[in-house]
This record gives C-alpha cells, structure tokens and sequence, in this order.
C-alpha cells in the first residue's frame, strides 16, 4: 500500500502549520486587524521576506537538489516584478491622468490619455511614448500571465542553450551570472522601455483601492503566505516523487543518469524553468511591498546572496532554505538598519551598519567550511539523524554533488 | 680734416633728419582727422586703411595706440599723440614720428579718441598684417591663431604677403595651410579656389572640414512654378519622395507663408472649447467630444459656421503641393566651387573612414589588453589551477588602492608606481597564500563550494575597502610623461597610459610564458595540476605549489590592479566591474591556456569596441549585446576559442 504523500513528508505539514500560526500571530499584531504591536512597515518586512522564502525554495530546488548553482534566479525575480509593476504604473497613472483630463472643458480621446500617461511614465527618460513591451500593460489579467510567461521564457531559451552545450559546474555558474548582467545592464539604459536606473516606482500603491497601507500590507502578506505555502507544497511534491530522485541523480552523478537512460537535459531544463517561474512569482509579490523597482535589484550579487541563504540554511532541504532566507535577511535588516548596538572597543567603534557585511561574509565562509549542513543541520542534531559514513567521499563525481558531511542518512 | 668731417656728419644728419620728416605720420592722420574724430564705424574705414597701407613704420604703433584707447587729440591745434596719464588730471604727450615727449597737458585742452569696439575690431584686422611680420614669434603665431578663429576675406592679402618673409618653418607651413583654407572660403578667383579645394582634398584636419562644409551646406527652398535661374541648386525634391514627406513638404509651405497652416489636434481642441455654448460645440454635446470624429464634426459645423479657420484638405494639400516647386540650395553660388568641395569633402570622409577604423582598433587594442590585464592572474588561478576565485576582483582592488597608499608617502609619480608595484604584488600574494591556506585548500575538490566561499571572502573584503577608505573614489595618478597622447593625426589617437597598458599586458604574457614553461615551479604547476597524487609521489609537494600558484596568480592581479588604477577610478567596487568581464575572458578563451585568454581578451575588446560604433551613445548596450553573444559563442564552443585536448582536458 502506498503512504499519501504527508505521511512521507511530516515536514511538509510542520511546515505549513508554522506558517499558518506565523501569519495569523502577525495579523494578530499588527496595525490594520489587530492590536497595532507590529507597525505597517515591518509588516511589509515580513512580507517581502515571505517572498524571499519562496525564491530560496526555488533556488534550493535547482541548487540543492539539481546540483546547479544559478547565480541568475534574480533575474526572473526581478522580471517578475518588473511585469507586475508595468500594470501597477500604468493603471494608477491612467487613474490620476483621467482624473485630471476631466477638470477641462472638453472630455479628452482615447489616444489624448495614453499620450498623456506616456508623458508622465516616461517623461524621466525623455520619452514620451509607449514602447512595444508596454502593449498589454493595460490589462491586469495579461500582465499577470506575464509575469509567469516572460521569465519561464526566458529560463526556458537560457537553460535550453546552456543545458544543449552540456555546460556545467561553475562555467554554467559564470553563464547564468552573465546573463543577469546582462538583463541588468540592459534594464539601466534609458531607452530600454523600462524608464532605465529609475525604474518603476509608486507600486505600493494598488490602483483603484482605497484602503490603507496598514490593510494593504496584510493583504501582501497574507498573498505572500499563501504563495509560499503552495510553492513550498509543490517543491516538496517535486522532490518526493521519482523526478525527485532523478534529479538527485543529476546532481550527484549526471553521467550515471544519462547512461541509465534519462534525458538529462530534459530534466535540468524543467526543473531550470520552474524554478524560474517560482522565482518570478516571489518577485511579482515582493516588489509591490518594496513600491519600488530598479535593475540595480538584478546585479548579479543579489543572485549570489541568495546562494548564501541556501547555504547557510543548508541544502538539499527545503526547510533549511526558507529558515535560511528569513533568518540572514531579517539579521541583514535589523543590522544595516541601524537597530544594533554598536559595540565600543575603547579606541575604535564598531558600527553594525558598516561591518555588517564584514561579518556576513566571514561567517559564510565559516559556514561553508565548518558546517555544510548550514542551519539545517540543527535540526539532524535534534532528531539525531547522521551523516552517511562514506570514508570522506562525496555522494557523486559531479561539483554540484553532495559532500559527505552536508548529507543525511 | 677733423672740421669738414664734423661738417659732412652734420649734413648727412640734417639728410636722415629730413626723410625722418617726410615719413611722418601725422600728416596722414591730419588728413584723416575729422573722421578719425568722428570715430564712426561706417565712415572709418578709408582712414584705417590709409594708415595700414601707409608703409610706415610707425603705422603699427598708431593703430596699437589707437585701439588700446590712449590716443588723444590736442585741442588747440588739433594734432595727434599717443597719451599716458601723469598726476592731476594731465597727460604726457607722446608724438608718434619723434617718439618724444611733447609735454604734459591738463585733460580739458585734450580729448581722448575712444574708438568703440566695432572699430577696434576693424583696427585689429588691420592690425593682423604687421602682427603676421612681427619680429616675435608668439606675437606671429597669436595672429595665425586669431585668423583660425575668425576667418575674414580682408585677412587673405595680408597673409600671402607676409609667407615669404617667415623666417620660421613651422609657422610657414601654418601660413601655408591657412592660407590655402582662406582661398578656399574668401578668394575672388573661383579657379584659384577650386585649384585650392583641390590641394586640400587629402587632408584630414578637422579645419578643412570646417571650411568646406559651409561651402555645401543647403537650405530649402520653393518657389512657385518652375525653378528660378541664377541659384545654384544642390538638388531638386520631389515631396512624398526619398526622405521628403508630403508633410514636410506642406510644413515649409505654411513655414514660408505660401499655404494655410493645418488645423493640429491641440488647436482643435482649443477652438472647440473656446466655442462651448450651453453644452455643445457646433450642435454636438459636450460629453461626446471624447472621440476623434466627434470632435472632426463638431469643428467642421464651427467652420462652416465661420468661427474657425476651416480644416485644410488633403485635395487643397495636394495642389498646393503640385504648384510648387521644392529644391535646395547652396550658399555658395558657384557651381564648380560646390562640386569641388563636395567631391573633395567625399575624397575626405573615405579617409576619415579608414583612419577611424585604425582608430577603433588601436580602441579595441587597448580594450583587450585591460581584459587580459584583469584576466591573466584568473588564468592562472582558475585556467590552470581550476580554482574559481570571485575575490579576484578584491585583489585588484587591493593592488589599486596599494598604489594609492603608496602617492600618500612617496608624492613623486614615478618613483611611487615603481615603488607600488612590487609592493601590490607582495600585499596581494600575501592576502592570496593566505587565503589559500586558510579556505581554498580545504575546498579543492568543490568548484561551487569554493566559488561561494571566496564570494563571503571578496564581499568582506569590499566592506572592509569601503570602511577605510571612504566610499568616495580615491586618485592614483599617473606619472607626468603618461600624460597626454600619441596623436597620429586629427582622427587617430592613443592615449600614453593604454599603451603603457598594452606594453605591460604583453610583458605578463611573457613573464607567464617564461614562469609556467620555464621555471622549475611552472614544471611543478603545470605536474600537480595534472595529477596531484602522481605528482606528489615524484617528490613535490603539492600543497606548497597550489600555495605559491596561488600567490602568484593573486600578485599578478594586484599590479594589474595598479595599472588599471591608472585610468579608472579606485573605488571599493573596482574588482567588482572587472569580474565578471574577467571570467568571460577566460571561459571565452578556453580554461588552461594562456593563449587563449590573449584570444579571448582580443575577442571581448574588439566585440565591444565594434558594437560601441555601431551605437556609439550607448556603451551600455554595447556590454549587453557583447554579454548575449558571448552565451551564444559558448554554445558553439563550450571550451573555448582554443580547448584543450586529450587528458589535459580533464575528462
């Protein structure tokens, strides 16, 4: 008799049911529902940190189980939020242009007012028109399909490219870090159709709503939940299933796998192009909390940070990415937002906000060295799982193969 | 005897005394002095030629006089002087034959000649022609200078004549060359400057050009019916034809008056509001005037009505159109002259074409040779070790701000960057060993691994740059002789730092050569690379030589560091815009060769300079587009442009 798929996966509830009381404790808290203890803005912290969660999911997904070290899933972050944000501008800007076209005497045309919300998007880059990548930005409903359809694209063509040549290891690392500079570089020229370093801004504000950012926040932050929750569900069912241990098998031993028969491209370029889309979904949520979105948010380092997360959380379990992605970038918040004390040492002072990093980046080195396991390994400890004794061999020949110590029996 | 010799010096003195008399000026300017008096600039100018042609010496130093306003006017006799202020209101009186002082006058018996500065200009004009002659070479070469920037027809003359007498080489080619370009723009002869346009037809100054231009430069032009005689017409337009739209056409028809303007849509909208009674516009509500053909009808009722100026059709268009005739003219009204200039401005425009290419590929040159300088310690750390070292860029920012350090103690240029350089090699091999020993080792079997974390290394390294030195960028200047730049001609040009750039990335590719083929440590490299465990039973010790690889490799970085430092603005992120450039390099160029990276280096800075020429505003989609072809490149040639083969290849 089969077991159901929560019977095989107990962490999967834990972890859903932490969420839930997460969410609610919060909602609870906070300024819009409940007795005001949390403000707004942490509020939207949580939220994007929510987001964050979700795309370390998908970067443990291709990372810690596929054995591929992206450093690109902030692209299709970033893409994500750029299309949801092309529909947030437009329709909030289409609302105040129709607001103010309707004081003059003569009602305005069609064309008058996306003339006229083309000189207001696009008048800091000196344009005034719409280009050919705005065309379905008045429809929230195509945006949205978007916001799914461009990034999955994208890591569909990308992957398909890179995954065909047999690129692997850390050349399809430097690959995939190149092409998030280069979207980024792109995204920075004015005459990208994207308003260039500037950006889209205003997007926390939702058009044709008039609550507060107190309910709007839970709002997000709930939806952020709610996306986490799924994704995280569908990460773990990925995983369970045979196409988990197939990609396990790529990433220990790739060879092993083709000569068994699987297509191992095949495989690499669907688990590349959901995680993109997963990655793509967290963005289209996260920015709207952010109300701003600029490429400066697709430089390759935010790529790596994220490879940060994974590892300190600890690969291979989704958990570890999610406990990994809240726990550095809450740490990296209440750090460079000035909240810890500095410590004075007599003859110099030591400010969180400037040595923050300093300490980021030695610790992950730490992390790397002397604990593969990350956070994660806390809980073997808990639940007295072990590593596999294999005499210091790792799980497979390949560079994305487990190490000895980072695996559990 | 000694009497009659006194006698004779005496006569032969009253002699010189007698023509000094003669060759006065100041009868010339008494016969001039009721205009020089009235100082107007439409009657003055007999007056200043009169005294420039005089061919007397003392001409020069009048006009001087006059234009610095210290001539004056004695009032009592009328007489001119050249006056310099005395105390209580008096000036000395200096005559201009004699060059003596006459006396000292009170200023109301006097009036000063103050010529405004439209005269001065025409008296500085007359002046050109002694300043061409004068005997100070600086004085010669400010005249030419003035001529260059303010081209006159009156300057020619005076310029031939003065070719002759230049005693100087230099500024007798100058003389030359203007005056070849003043015959061109000003000569009265057109076969004189045909024959002119002609010479200067293989010249590839920027001054040529800006005197041919305007020779064909053309403005549009119509006339009704057919096309006047007398114009020297460039070419006849046809509207709706090549790039002269039916529009543009009408749009110069409005513009010169021949036509009605059109009625543009923000005018219509105005008229329609102007005209609002009781809710409607020409029997159309108010409320349905969002639409174009509402808008169309409403204003067409108002037209008809008379309120407005009617619409203008597409039939009146057309035949206003047909009635007339559109060409372009040039200024010059020769037509050989035109045809000259435009043939040779094409003779020159081929030859600014293929000089620019030189130009871009000496561009692209030292392009390539910055990447191979950020790249060739990577080609050893990760070419030859495969070690993969994202703090790379950190040692380069390292070296830099070394350099920097090291201007702070030693201010002079020179000796400091031949002190920073071994200096940035120590620091940075230092902070590479160390790294080795205390990270890389550990990780040797784990690319990913190390890869992340040698990135937790270079982002502390950064934050660790930004808290020292400030976020602001620091200078490290170049030494004086690498100021400035190798100029071939008007378009080619090669700064001295790049080519000290290039000459330094062509004595790394030798010192790599010599180390990895020739040194017992390349040997050793080059073994342990291959097999460690073969390697180490023959007797080396593999740890020491990964240690000493990577030292090396890092110290390269460092004094590329220094060198880009140079050029760049040393700032904490320096390492970061070079990385990921350096790594593309390397893969680009194939992993374990130095060559390689030479070719890929020389691939990505051509690639770039190439697309930068296309697009020449936008460096930034230069990089793009240079990124995407690289992903592209990679998948035709996943190892490279040169791969290695065999078992050095790894599998």
């Amino acid at each position: 008799m089969q077991r159901s798929f929560i019977a095989k996966n107990p962490s999967v509830l834990i972890f859903l049911a932490c969420l839930a009381l997460f969410t609610l404790m919060v909602t609870i808290f906070s300024e819009g529902f409940g007795v005001g203890m949390i403000s707004t803005s942490f509020v939207k912290t949580l939220g994007k940190t929510l987001c964050l969660c979700l795309i370390a999911v998908a970067m443990d997904l291709i990372w810690g189980f596929t054995g591929i070290l992206s450093l690109g899933h902030f692209a299709f972050f970033g893409l994500g939020g750029y299309m949801i944000g092309m529909w947030l501008m437009y329709e909030r800007t289409r609302l105040i242009v129709v607001e103010s076209l309707s004081q003059t005497e003569i009602p305005p045309t069609r064309s008058e007012i996306v003339d006229a919300i083309g000189n207001q998007i696009f008048g800091v880059v000196g344009a005034n028109e719409f280009p050919l990548i705005w065309a379905f930005a008045d429809s929230l409903f195509l945006q949205l399909v978007l916001v799914v359809l461009v990034p999955g694209l994208l890591a569909l063509v990308f992957g398909w490219l890179a995954f065909r040549s047999r690129v692997t290891g850390v050349y399809l690392s430097i690959l995939t870090q190149a092409m998030t500079l280069a979207l980024a570089l792109y995204l920075f020229q004015n005459d990208s159709g994207l308003r260039g370093n500037n950006g889209l801004s205003g997007l926390q504000n939702l058009p044709g709503v008039d609550a507060s950012q107190d309910v709007v926040s839970l709002w997000f932050l709930w939806a952020s939940a709610v996306a986490l929750g799924l994704g995280y569900l569908l990460a773990a069912w990925v995983v369970s299933g045979k196409f988990g241990s197939v990609i396990r098998g790529i990433r220990d031993n790739e060879a092993r796998v083709r000569f068994l028969g699987y297509s191992v491209e095949t495989y690499k370029l669907m688990i590349f192009t959901l995680t993109a889309c997963i990655a793509a979904i967290a963005g289209a949520l996260y920015y709207p909390q952010a109300g701003i979105i600029n490429p400066a948010e697709i430089a390759p380092i935010a790529s790596i940070y994220l490879a940060v997360w994974v590892a300190i959380g600890g690969r291979g379990r989704l958990y570890g990415a999610v406990i990994g992605a809240a726990f550095v970038s809450l740490l990296s918040t209440w750090f460079t937002g000035g909240q810890a004390p500095n410590i004075p040492l007599g003859f110099y002072t030591i400010k969180w906000v400037d040595w923050w990093l300093v300490l980021l980046g030695l610790s992950f080195v730490a992390v790397t060295l002397f604990a593969p396991k990350g956070m994660g390994g806390l809980v073997d400890y808990w639940t007295q799982r072990r590593s596999p004794n294999r005499h210091g061999a790792n799980l497979g020949p390949n560079d994305g193969a487990m190490r000895e110590q980072e695996a559990s029996k | 005897m000694l009497r009659l010799f006194l006698a004779g010096l005496a006569i032969l003195l009253s002699c010189v005394m007698a023509t000094a008399q003669e060759g006065a000026i100041q009868p010339l300017l008494q016969e001039h002095q009721a205009v020089i008096a009235k100082s107007s600039r439409k009657t003055i100018g007999p007056a200043i030629d009169a005294i420039a042609n005089s061919g007397l010496p003392q001409a020069q130093v009048v006009l001087e006089t006059w234009a610095a306003k210290s001539m004056w006017m004695r009032k009592s006799d009328g007489l001119l002087f050249a006056g310099e202020k005395a105390e209580d209101k008096s000036y000395h009186l200096t005559d201009f034959d004699t060059g003596e002082v006459v006396g000292t006058f009170p200023k109301k018996e006097l009036k000063q000649l103050k010529p405004n500065s439209g005269i001065r200009a025409m008296i500085g004009t007359a002046l050109v022609q002694f300043q061409l002659l004068d005997s100070d070479r600086a004085k010669r070469q400010d005249a030419l200078t003035s001529i260059q920037r303010d081209p006159e027809a009156a300057l020619l003359a005076p310029l031939r004549a003065s070719i002759k007498p230049e005693p100087d080489a230099d500024l007798k080619a100058q003389k030359r060359r203007l005056e070849r370009l003043l015959t061109i723009g000003y000569d009265e002869d057109t076969a004189a400057r045909i024959a002119a346009i002609g010479e200067m037809s293989g010249d590839l100054g920027v001054d040529v050009r800006a005197t041919l231009n305007p020779l064909v430069a053309t403005t549009r032009n119509i006339a009704p019916g057919t096309v006047p005689n007398g114009v020297n017409i460039a070419v006849i337009l046809v509207p709706g034809e090549d790039s002269f739209s039916d529009a543009e056409a009408y749009d110069l028809l409005v513009a010169k008056g021949f036509a009605p303007a059109r009625v543009t849509a923000d005018e219509m909208r105005h008229r329609l509001a102007e005209n609002i009674e009781g809710g409607k516009v020409g029997g159309v509500p108010v409320v349905q005037l969002d639409e174009e053909e509402a808008r169309a009808r409403a204003y067409a009722a108002l037209a008809e009505a008379g309120k407005v100026p009617s619409f203008v059709t597409s039939a009146e268009i057309h035949s206003a159109l047909t009635s007339y005739v559109f060409y372009e003219t040039y200024a010059e009204p020769s037509a050989k002259v035109t045809t000259a200039a435009q043939s040779a401005l094409d003779k020159i425009a081929l030859k600014v074409g293929v000089n620019q290419t030189l130009d871009l590929t000496l561009d692209a040159l030292s392009l390539a040779s910055i990447y191979f300088l950020a790249a060739i310690g990577l080609a050893i750390t990760f070419g030859v070790m495969g070690v993969i070292n994202m703090a790379h860029g950190e040692f380069i920012m390292m070296g830099a701000y070394t350099g920097y350090v090291v201007q702070q103690f030693i201010p002079d240029h020179t000796v400091s960057i031949i002190v920073a350089i071994p200096l940035a090699f120590a620091v940075t091999f230092a902070a590479g060993v160390a790294m080795e020993r205390l990270v890389i080792r550990w990780l040797y079997a784990r690319p990913l691994e190390t890869l992340l974390a040698t990135f937790g290394i270079s982002i502390a390294l950064q934050q660790l740059a930004k808290n020292i030195f400030g976020t602001q960028a620091r200078p490290l200047t170049a030494p004086g002789w690498l100021d400035g730049a190798w100029m071939m001609n008007d378009v080619v040009s090669i700064s001295y730092i790049r080519i000290a750039i290039f000459i330094l990335a062509l004595i790394f590719l030798g010192v790599f050569l010599f180390i990895m083929k020739r040194t017992r440590l390349g040997l050793e490299t080059r073994a342990v690379t291959q097999n460690p465990r073969m390697a180490a039973s023959m007797g080396i010790n593999p740890g020491r030589v990964n240690m000493l690889t990577f030292g090396l490799g890092s110290g390269i970085a460092g004094i590329a560091g220094v060198a880009i430092g140079l050029f760049a603005k040393v700032t904490s992120e320096l390492g970061n815009d070079y990385i990921v450039q350096s790594f593309m390099t390397v893969v680009v160029g194939g992993v374990g060769n130095i060559w390689g990276t030479l070719a890929g280096a020389a691939m990505i800075g051509f690639l770039q300079k190439g697309i930068e020429w296309l697009n020449p505003s936008n460096t930034l989609a230069a990089q793009t587009y240079m990124i995407v072809f690289i992903i592209i490149f990679i998948q035709f040639r996943p190892r490279g442009i040169i791969a290695l083969k065999g078992r050095a290849a790894g599998d």
